[in-house]
């Protein structure tokens, strides 16, 4: 039969690949689509804790992170800091920072507001206390414990 | 130059596809398309007054959950208290009651103990009806001031996964499905249920520095 034979010389076809820049198009538009740019660079390291029960935060325009861990740079020490937007900052510098936030939202989407505090888990927790106090005063109620899901050790 | 009608000559498109791949990888490595997740909590608004710092709350109706500065776990109400050294006893390690279920048995108080919080009737509506609830137990999760956030977090992790379990309890016994299958107003009705009443309180610098 004809199907099996092989002493045919056959050369291969050549493909035709002019859909494939259609292709690469069609994923470029769904990741610029789907993602977010990378807003601030991190000054501050942190390794976040592991939680078992983490609730996914939706809608990413509504919060606000708070990052606080030792610098990244050794000569600033080990001490922790905490960064807002781009620069380190003072803890009686969070009530400034949550109204400037919340007035570049949306009327309807304010109380809504989350903040996301992504601490480096060896952080003390004196210093988480304070964040939540100054939160408290700035009215930012609806917070999030940032934490990677899976099994704590 | 001769007028006459010449056709296009065909363009080379071979590196299109180049370059799109180069735009492909430039928006790879500029997004990121984690999501962020997390322990989701409501803060108490700030004290008005001097005076409205501090809220009654009958013993019985109190879990204390004390963190202290070695990140060891104490678990007391009327009934006794539970000690843990590390997290993994949190969960059950070494023969201990892990935290989850101290504070299911706290939640529930199915026996009608009175050592455990006041069980008041409740309307819940169909399918749940009428049906004892403990509508004023509070879990308090009281820390140090050195204690560190991973314990803390780890902490919080065993009590939010309580309220979770009774949650999903709930959902099937009442809609006989998962908790993560009912719809918005059902899912309403069984936090209403087992609402989740976590205190943070203010840190008390109990030993150390």
């Amino acid at each position: 039969m004809g199907k099996f034979n092989k002493g045919g010389k056959k050369e291969m076809p050549a493909l035709n690949s002019s859909s494939m820049p259609d292709i690469v198009f069609a994923i470029l538009f769904f990741f610029m689509v789907t993602t977010t740019m990378r807003s601030e660079t991190l000054m501050v390291r942190m390794k976040l804790p592991t939680a078992s029960e983490v609730q996914k935060l939706e809608k990413k325009s509504l919060v606000t992170y708070i990052n606080i861990g030792p610098p990244m740079e050794a000569r600033l020490g080990t001490g922790t800091q905490m960064q807002l937007n781009d620069r380190f900052a003072q803890i009686s510098e969070i009530q400034d920072y949550i109204a400037q936030e919340k007035a570049s939202m949306n009327e309807a989407d304010q109380p809504l507001m989350t903040v996301s505090i992504k601490a480096d888990e060896e952080t003390r927790m004196q210093y988480i206390t304070d964040v939540k106090q100054a939160l408290r005063q700035a009215y930012a109620l609806k917070i999030s414990y940032s934490a990677r899901s899976g099994q704590s050790k | 130059m001769a007028k006459s009608s010449r056709s296009v000559p065909a363009l080379n498109a071979s590196s299109m596809a180049d370059i799109s791949f180069l735009l492909l990888t430039f928006f790879l490595l500029v997004s990121n398309m984690d999501v962020d997740s997390g322990l989701a909590r409501r803060l108490p608004p700030p004290p008005q007054t001097e005076e409205q710092t501090s809220v009654d709350v009958q013993r019985r109706n109190l879990l204390v959950v004390l963190v202290n500065a070695q990140n060891e776990t104490m678990v007391q109400n009327q009934i006794g208290s539970e000690w843990y050294a590390t997290a993994e006893e949190l969960r059950g390690a070494g023969g201990k009651v892990p935290l989850k279920e101290k504070v299911k048995e706290f939640v529930l108080n199915t026996s009608n103990s009175e050592q455990l919080p006041k069980l008041t009737e409740e309307d819940f509506g169909p399918p749940i009806g009428v049906v004892p609830v403990t509508d004023q137990h509070v879990v308090s999760i009281q820390n140090d001031a050195t204690t560190s956030y991973k314990m803390y977090i780890a902490v919080q992790n065993e009590v939010v996964r309580a309220y979770n379990e009774l949650r999903e309890e709930g959902a099937r016994k009442y809609f006989n499905t998962s908790y993560a299958e009912l719809t918005e107003d059902q899912k309403k009705q069984i936090n209403d249920l087992y609402p989740q009443r976590i205190s943070e309180a203010e840190p008390k610098n109990y030993g150390g520095q």
